[in-house]
């Protein structure tokens, strides 16, 4: 019985071309793992895979010993698989606050009947709701702005509030895509402590897809290159920087021969 | 006390409309009829704008869900009242006003059963597919409504007549006030931040753990219930009805007041069927012009102002936070 | 089974006008990703416009040997009917280019309201005789079928459209245009598209089918009101739905469909227990049966969201 996500010999398709190739891959509970390489590697392909925005063509996914492919987002992210959007898709019409709430939906205890009660314990609930909101808000330092639109942030505050959106899911493994994407380096620095802080927190696997190396060299225990929607290194941040085959996909085969 | 300021609101709104019922003999009964009408197309609104304005799914056929409403009741009351009055002790007050009650949620859930068996096909199309799916729904309606036999319980292409007049300002005006209650409630609570959601991105609403499909049925069978329970209203207020009347054409006129009252704004809608069903009453004259003036607003206000008239508020004030 | 053969014909005409009018959905869809709703108008008016025309210059029509006469009806009509649908796209459409779809149908539904109503308001809202541009002679064949020269004319002048539209998408620069725009607004602006002239042309094209639809639908029909675009104009956009939307043959397709499953139930349906008042639903069963079963439409493909 496996522990943590794995994924086994996954891949898929779109018309005649493979994205993602024959892919073994898995991320142990409390993990902090990075997935790089150049543009158009099949990164977010693989957080689609994982997250059933795509089923693969072929091979297996699965966490803690429940196969995930067969399932929908909204099943996936139950099961306790939160992401975040390259191409930030946060709910632009909503305010800050109710963001995370439409996030804690599925930890109600009660359904959409109870609402019409707004009796004592319906109102107890939306209270907690709301404090454990708040406190999320509060860990990346938006619980000012809670009221505001959503899509009256600025860019790095999107990025922000889409990582306490995942969150508020309470997941045990988080996927960020390109979460630094748009930050200058104050913040960036400030989002690497943000990640540690709240994988220990909440005791999370975190997958990281990040082209700022300095980030991802920076925090993550392990990484993983894929080129071509094929895995063609893994190891710790030390071995893949002096890896031959991650520096040619970056740099083109001159640069290793000569 | 102030906790359920919700609740104790909606209660007096109820006992007001019973108040204005027993005294609606010494009102004008002109302006009681439009005050009805009012009421009913609140509830048209209301209803419709969960689905449209909160859950964006954009649906064209809001006037089939009222006509299967209005059938279901007014067949109910004209088949099986009668037979109900024994049971209930004889024709009174409280007997007729029970058997009413039961012909409107009749209507109501007929209307809600149809809203489920739409939603359900539907639940894949993308905006505009869906509203031409609704649209196409209503068309199937009329049609078959229209195909009945004239000997039949549908009445054919006449439709029914001499349904009792039942509906008083009492009834109209406390399913508006429930219905208005549910929908707010509904929408402001945590588990209804799923509505709006769904509709500002399916994806994500999707990958934060939120049920989409339960989401759009729930919207499109509360929907369709309380439509039903206005055309069962409708039905007793008018006394006749024809499949005619529950055309798209009849679905437009409520789209169009949600719009202008802004999507997703269950004030903004309220105050929109206010006005624009005062306004239809004055203009009845110009009855030509009417459609035309409605047309420009429109397509002026899509490109002006989409997002309705009136700035866009929650009816129904959330808690906030110790 | 001439019966059935004359069923299956009559099913043809019918088809052949609502594909005429479906290709303006299609080609709308195709370019600019929403439906027009007020398509169904301008059909509506290629009618009331060829009545008008008859109207203002009778006698001189009536010189000429019908199928000139038809000729030049039909070509004004059409011109007349392109411009106000280039009209329509810059006055209501354009403001809303980057907007969301969902206000430009509901712009569409604005639209397809105002052309309705200012009809009746300028033509009554009463049913009005259209006049014989084609002979409504029958040509009686041996094998028993009637067929009548108007619904000759139909077919032929479908066809004819249809091919020059093929060509028209296919081998000049501006149907290049148009795939272009289709596939990718933005990439086809940098490969020095004009975009807006395209869509203007797109619309022009369109319309001027439609009306070319209206005309022939009024031959067959011959009365006329404000409010008779709308369900061949319902009927059509179902039809290119099923072809799959955005598909130039498939529009094509799916309303020669329609026109034929419409009249079979008309005909045929009784024996099966079904109304023939149903045949006006068959459309819209056919809508909801092709978006659950097969949303792409029958020659359509499948377009993926980017997340």
């Amino acid at each position: 019985m496996s522990t943590g996500l794995e994924l086994k010999d996954v891949s898929i398709s779109f018309g005649g071309l493979k994205a993602v190739t024959d892919l073994n891959f898995s991320i142990s509970p409390g993990e902090l793992v990075g997935l790089i390489g150049p543009n158009g590697a099949g990164k977010t392909t693989v957080f689609n895979l994982i997250t059933g925005v795509y089923t693969p063509t072929s091979g297996r996914i699965s966490f803690n010993g429940d196969s995930v492919s067969s399932r929908k987002p909204e099943g996936i992210t139950r099961m306790g698989i939160a992401r975040t959007f390259q191409n930030i898709r946060l709910f632009p019409s909503l305010s800050v606050l109710d963001n995370v709430r439409a996030a804690m939906v599925m930890h109600l205890k009660h359904g959409i009947l109870h609402s019409l009660t707004r009796g004592p314990a319906f109102l107890k609930e939306e209270g907690s709701v709301e404090d454990e909101a708040m406190d999320l808000l509060d860990i990346f330092g938006l619980k000012d702005a809670c009221h505001a639109n959503a899509k009256s942030l600025n860019y790095g505050d999107q990025r922000r509030l889409e990582i306490v959106r995942a969150l508020a899911t309470r997941p045990k493994l988080l996927l960020l895509d390109e979460p630094a994407a748009g930050m200058n380096p104050s913040e960036k620095d400030d989002l690497m402590k943000l990640i540690r802080f709240i994988k220990d927190r909440y005791n999370l696997a975190v997958l990281l897809v990040e082209h700022d190396m300095k980030v991802v060299m920076g925090i993550c225990e392990r990484i993983a290159v894929l080129e071509y929607g094929r895995k063609i290194a893994e190891g710790t941040p030390k071995e893949i920087q002096s890896h031959p085959k991650v520096i040619e996909a970056y740099l083109g085969a001159a640069a290793v021969v000569g | 006390m102030k906790r359920y300021t919700t609740q104790i609101v909606l209660l007096v709104v109820v006992l007001l409309s019973l108040g204005i019922s027993v005294l609606s003999g010494k009102f004008d009964a002109y302006y009681m009829d439009i005050a009805l009408n009012v009421g009913i197309n609140i509830i048209l609104a209301v209803s419709l704008n969960l689905v449209n304005g909160h859950t964006g799914q954009f649906s064209l056929g809001h006037a089939a869900f009222m006509a299967v409403g209005a059938y279901g009741a007014s067949i109910f009351t004209l088949e099986m009242s009668a037979r109900l009055m024994p049971m209930l002790g004889g024709p009174g007050v409280f007997a007729t006003g029970f058997a009413f009650l039961l012909a409107l949620l009749v209507g109501g859930l007929c209307a809600a059963v149809c809203g489920w068996l739409v939603g359900m096909p539907s639940l894949r199309l993308r905006g505009d597919y869906l509203a031409i799916v609704t649209l196409g729904f209503n068309e199937i309606v009329r049609v078959i409504l229209q195909n009945t036999s004239g000997d039949g319980v549908f009445g054919g292409p006449l439709g029914l007549k001499g349904i009792p007049p039942l509906t008083t300002f009492f009834w109209v005006f406390a399913i508006a006030a429930i219905c208005v209650y549910v929908v707010g409630s509904m929408v402001s609570s945590t588990y209804g931040r799923g509505f709006p959601a769904v509709r500002d991105d399916e994806i994500a609403a999707g990958s934060m753990g939120i049920n989409t499909v339960r989401y759009k049925v729930t919207a499109f069978v509360v929907g369709s219930f309380f439509a039903g329970l206005s055309g069962g209203l409708y039905a007793h207020l008018r006394t006749t009805i024809s499949p005619e009347g529950f055309n798209f054409l009849k679905s437009f006129d409520v789209v169009v007041i949600v719009i202008l009252g802004g999507m997703g704004s269950t004030a903004g809608v309220i105050i929109a069927a206010i006005v624009l069903t005062v306004l239809n009453e004055f203009l009845r004259d110009f009855e030509q012009y009417r459609m035309l003036v409605f047309s420009i607003l429109l397509i002026v206000m899509m490109i002006v102002r989409p997002q309705g008239l009136l700035p866009s508020f929650p009816i129904l004030n959330r808690k906030k936070s110790a | 089974m001439d019966q059935f053969l004359q069923q299956l014909l009559n099913g043809l005409f019918q088809g052949s006008i609502y594909a005429l009018i479906a290709l303006g959905y299609t080609m709308v869809y195709g370019v600019l990703r929403f439906i027009n709703f007020a398509h169904g108008d301008v059909f509506m008016l290629g009618a009331f416009t060829a009545l008008g025309l008859h109207k203002l210059m009778g006698p001189t029509l009536a010189s000429l040997p019908w199928p000139v006469s038809l000729l030049i009806v039909l070509l004004v009509s059409m011109t007349l009917c392109a411009a106000l649908g280039i009209i329509i796209e810059r006055l209501a459409y354009r403001p809303l280019r980057d907007r969301p779809r969902l206000n430009v149908l509901i712009t569409a539904i604005g639209v397809s309201l105002f052309i309705e109503y200012s009809a009746q308001l300028l033509f009554g809202a009463t049913q009005r005789p259209f006049p014989d541009l084609i002979p409504r002679t029958a040509i009686a064949n041996a094998g028993g079928l009637t067929i009548s020269v108007a619904q000759v004319i139909v077919l032929v002048t479908t066809l004819a459209l249809l091919a020059g539209l093929r060509i028209v998408v296919m081998k000049t620069k501006m149907g290049l245009a148009m795939r272009a725009l289709s596939l990718n607004p933005t990439a086809s602006t940098l490969m020095g598209v004009n975009n807006s002239v395209v869509i203007s042309f797109t619309f022009g094209l369109g319309s001027a089918l439609a009306a070319a639809g209206g005309i022939l639908y009024a031959s067959l029909y011959p009365s006329i009101e404000p409010f008779m675009g709308i369900q061949p104009g319902l009927k059509a956009f179902v039809a290119a739905v099923l072809g799959g939307i955005g598909n130039i043959p498939g529009a094509a397709l799916g309303g020669l469909i329609i026109g034929v499953t419409e009249t079979l139930v008309k005909g045929y349906g009784q024996e099966l227990g079904i109304p023939s008042g149903y045949s006006e639903g068959v459309a819209f069963v056919l809508l909801i049966l092709i978006l659950v079963f097969k949303p792409s439409g029958i020659l359509g493909r499948v377009e993926r969201e980017k997340v």
